[in-house]
């Protein structure tokens, strides 16, 4: 039984910003590290969690059944093919949402607690119900952002709920960064987002192709292709969750070897 | 306001500034008001009664006071900036208590909350 696990709530506000890519690709992570992790998808709505895993076709029972008390919750759970410490608890039927409850949330996430060092929830967009159920649950909290005007804003109100809930750490994970374009100053760098944002830093993953096939093949990125440059984001960041110091990539120094001076010294503050 | 390298020159260019500066600006206008849960008619509301008020003891300029919202690491503060109108010898002049403060300030008030 562990005794100190993590309950890590994923959040955005915005739809499409990388939740549940995140989600699978540090649950893939940690599990890899040795680490006991279960994955909860509580997008009930729009449930993608086991696609992106690879597990649509091993569901035999949900978290419903599980509240429902119609199964045990290790028969609900699907253990990962390659990674045997990963394990999702896969979301029940949209109709759930009619009568779903925090305390609901509550008394899955105490279930999971029992067997596993980390407990990572796939919280669905938006700011309702959905969001407060999955939030309810949770002990700490990864709000993730792109370097878009509106994903920064609606993670703001994001943060400010999850403050007002007394969810902490709450850290930043800025996705989707172009190098490119921050350089030329045509994309919020980080330094603006964590500004606007205030929140520490927990890492920030680099835009790559390469995250658009592994969700068509159903296997995370960080499971083979640990080379790919978001999947070594990934990887840092599940580290920096245990404890390691691993520093940030600098994207200015990502978008090639020589424009890169020139565009730093066009970054240089005046004032 | 942070300004870089590459701003200036494109301001000494008359070129647009890079996105990213625009984006930033936006950002910040946006979420001090979406922090405070004010819409712009509460606000401006307010200011005509801070204004009322603050008229009642000292004479100011109403046309040049402006009463904003500003935000910094996620606090969000209520500014208000009202010029104090003097006489020729430099003191205020207060209208209704005939006081003889000789504060030389326009000052500002401020506070609120995060959310």
């Amino acid at each position: 039984m562990a005794t100190d696990t993590r309950v890590i709530l994923i959040c955005s506000g915005k739809g499409g910003v990388g939740k549940t890519t995140l989600t699978a690709n540090l649950g893939i992570s940690l599990a890899r590290q040795g680490l006991t992790t279960a994955v909860l998808d509580a997008d009930f709505g729009l449930r993608n969690l086991d696609l992106l895993l690879g597990l649509e076709n091993r569901i035999v029972y949900t978290a419903q059944e599980v509240l429902e008390e119609e199964c045990r919750l290790d028969q609900a759970l699907v253990k990962h093919k390659q990674e045997s410490n990963l394990s999702l608890l896969p979301a029940g039927n949209p109709r759930m949402l009619d009568w779903l409850k925090p305390d609901d949330m509550k008394r899955i996430v105490k279930m999971l607690k029992e067997q596993f060092n980390y407990v990572l929830i796939d919280c669905p967009a938006g700011v309702e119900d959905g969001f407060k159920n999955a939030m309810a649950a949770s002990q700490e909290a990864i709000v993730v952002t792109n370097p878009e005007v509106s994903a920064v804003r609606d993670a703001d109100r994001v943060i400010g709920l999850l403050n007002t809930n007394a969810i902490k750490p709450v850290q930043l994970v800025l996705n989707r960064v172009r190098p490119k374009m921050m350089a030329n100053q045509e994309m919020l760098s980080i330094e603006d987002v964590t500004d606007i944002l205030a929140l520490p830093l927990l890492g920030l993953v680099l835009e790559d192709e390469q995250v658009i096939v592994s969700t068509n093949r159903g296997e995370p990125l960080t499971l083979n292709s640990v080379n790919s440059p978001a999947a070594k984001c990934y990887l840092n960041i599940a580290k920096r969750l245990q404890g390691e110091d691993i520093p940030l990539i600098d994207p200015i120094e990502e978008s090639s070897g020589f424009g890169s001076k020139f565009r730093r010294l066009m970054q240089t503050k005046i004032f | 306001m942070a300004m870089t390298l590459r701003d200036i020159i494109n301001r000494l260019l008359r070129r647009q500034p890079a996105s990213a500066s625009t984006a930033r600006e936006r950002l910040q206008l946006v979420l001090a008001h979406d922090r405070s849960d004010l819409s712009t008619e509460l606000l401006d509301q307010m200011r005509r009664e801070i204004l009322e008020v603050v008229a009642k003891y000292v004479e100011i300029d109403v046309d040049e006071g402006a009463v904003s919202l500003e935000t910094e690491d996620r606090m969000t503060a209520l500014v208000a900036n009202l010029p104090i109108k003097r006489t020729m010898t430099g003191q205020i002049k207060l209208k209704e208590p005939k006081n003889q403060s000789e504060e030389n300030s326009e000052e500002t008030e401020g506070t609120d909350q995060n959310s």
